[in-house]
């Protein structure tokens, strides 16, 4: 299944955020999460996931940090922030209204064509 | 095998710094994650070189990319203005505090006849003899010092100074005299190309370093117009805040902050032209590009209005100066023109513009100048008329050979070179007239 580019695009903030909401994390990490997350089904480009941290970070959502790693990489570290929390609180309500609207719609769609089938 | 692994990065690394907007600090975290997924790949069995083609290739497209973070930063598409010790490691040591130093000494100097004389009608001729004299051998000096200019070379700097300080001070002027105002017009002038001199590090013989001279009086006039608009913002806020203190103080900034205002800037915009030439477009050939086009159609109409109507004739005596004035530009847009173009391409449109423009001000001129020759004739010589009369002649051969080069290079007759070493080559002879105006039309008028 390949899930339609405007829906990654829209999704991507929620994503970073919550993964970054378990604790604070570098790029390459973050894409494996992901895809873990969606069992391989959602396919970012992965260099397109650094304009996306950047943008988080002028906006005041996460904190970026070069820091070298126990195995001894240097790599840049992001972490939420308040703001950030509150920015992913707000997508969140937005994802659930979305959601709870298309799952009313599924149902009734359901029950339609089972209706259809029965008559 | 590492080591093929890193020239791959190496070249990767090499294309990516390339694309616009990706900074940096952005291909060193790229590259943390192109060596992450690397390691992780080739756990899985891949071969460095397979491992690295997946990962670049998952990394997506570059051109996407560094449009993505052109996006996310837009203001690094931008060449920003920083003051020194910013981030532009290739300017080494761009020397503020020396162009300041040499700017404070030109406001100091600005001020030396006020604070030496005590009437105003005075001051007022010492300031018209004197003010580029006050200026510009402190901009001569700071360029001698910047290059490094031997003693000897120091000397022969300082002479065109030296007589023209002498001359216009000592000549028995009358009252009223037109020579003197022409002196004082042209000896500004006169004083820039002594400037060329240091400017060009003593070597004025050179084609290339004179040609450096035209960019760095483009530029420099760009500036100077720039910081002169900003200087005559803060002064009129100054005027109009400083109202309720009186007309005295306000009379006071006028007198003091602004001559040593403008004379400062003349070392402040030559030390920004010279900071930021390789780090910002040069002005002076984009509104060339912009204005030779404009330039073409408006003369040519004009020429063909006059052709038809016959008012070359019809023309006020004095409005010469205003047919100079139009030969000035044309020169300034042929050479600007000139001063930016790459020498091995081949002619184009904007060359063919170029040389319309020029034979319709030359069209234009000679329509007036034949009128205005038989005028002097029947009215008599004054200086002024020699001096406009003189300097629109230097200008029309000037603009007639070039058209003849011109004209060759479009038809391939010759390469593109003649027609810019034709403009450095003529150089001296502009600053010989102005010397000639300065120095020599006086006595000979007996200094009417």
């Amino acid at each position: 299944m390949q899930i339609d580019k405007d829906l990654v695009a829209a999704s991507a903030t929620p994503l970073v955020l919550a993964i970054l909401d378990e604790g604070e994390s570098y790029g390459y990490a973050i894409l494996k999460r992901v895809r873990e997350l969606s069992d391989g089904e959602i396919e970012w480009t992965d260099g397109m996931l650094y304009p996306l941290l950047h943008r988080l970070h002028r906006l005041g959502y996460v904190t970026a940090d070069w820091r070298t790693s126990e195995e001894g990489r240097r790599r840049k570290y992001y972490a939420i922030t308040k703001e950030g929390r509150s920015a992913l609180a707000d997508q969140q309500r937005q994802w659930a209204t979305v959601t709870s609207a298309l799952d009313d719609l599924w149902q009734q769609l359901q029950v339609r064509h089972l209706v259809g089938e029965i008559s | 095998m590492t080591e093929l692994l890193e020239s791959l990065i190496d070249e990767w690394r090499n294309h990516v710094s390339q694309a616009n907007g990706v900074g940096g600090h952005d291909i060193e975290e790229l590259e943390t994650h192109l060596r992450e997924q690397i390691t992780d790949l080739g756990g899985s069995g891949l071969a460095p070189d397979e491992a690295f083609l997946i990962a670049v290739k998952r990394l997506g497209d570059i051109d996407d990319l560094s449009r993505e973070f052109a996006l996310e930063h837009g203001g690094r598409l931008w060449r920003q203005f920083s003051m020194p010790a910013g981030l532009e490691p290739e300017v080494e040591s761009t020397g503020f505090a020396e162009a300041l130093a040499f700017a404070v000494v030109a406001a100091l100097a600005i001020q030396i006849p006020r604070l030496l004389t005590q009437s105003s009608t005075g001051l007022d001729e010492l300031y018209l003899h004197n003010a580029a004299l006050l200026v510009l051998p402190v901009l001569a000096w700071y360029f001698a010092r910047r290059n490094s200019l031997s003693p000897r070379q120091v000397a022969a700097a300082t002479i065109p100074f030296a007589i023209g300080a002498l001359l216009i001070n000592i000549y028995p002027w009358q009252e009223d005299s037109s020579t003197e105002l022409l002196a004082a017009l042209h000896l500004p002038v006169a004083f820039w190309f002594a400037v060329a001199y240091p400017y060009m590090g003593a070597a004025w013989r050179s084609h290339e370093r004179r040609m450096d001279f035209v960019r760095f009086t483009g530029e420099w006039f760009i500036y100077y117009v720039l910081i002169a608009l900003g200087g005559g913002v803060l002064i009129g806020l100054t005027v109009f805040i400083l109202e309720p203190a009186g007309a005295e103080v306000v009379n006071a900034v006028v007198e003091w902050v602004v001559p040593s205002g403008a004379a400062g800037a003349v070392i402040v915009a030559a030390w920004l032209v010279e900071a930021k030439q390789s780090v910002i477009e040069n002005m002076a050939p984009v509104l060339t590009t912009i204005f030779t086009p404009l330039f073409a159609v408006m003369l040519s109409v004009v020429a063909v209005a006059y052709a038809v109507l016959g008012l070359g004739d019809e023309f006020d005596r004095e409005v010469i100066g205003v047919f100079d004035l139009l030969l000035i530009v044309v020169l300034g847009l042929l050479l600007y023109r000139i001063s930016a173009r790459p020498s091995t391409q081949p002619a184009g449109w904007m060359d063919r513009i170029q040389l319309v423009a020029v034979v319709a001000a030359l069209a234009l001129d000679a329509m007036v100048l034949g009128s205005m020759i038989d005028r002097i004739v029947d009215l008599g010589i004054t200086p002024n008329r020699v001096a406009a009369l003189g300097l629109n002649i230097v200008l029309l051969v000037n603009l007639v050979w070039a058209v003849w080069l011109l004209a060759r290079f479009i038809g391939s007759a010759i390469p593109f070179h003649p027609v810019e070493r034709w403009q450095t080559d003529y150089l001296p002879i502009l600053a010989i007239w102005t010397a000639t105006v300065a120095w020599l039309l006086p006595p000979l008028f007996g200094f009417a």
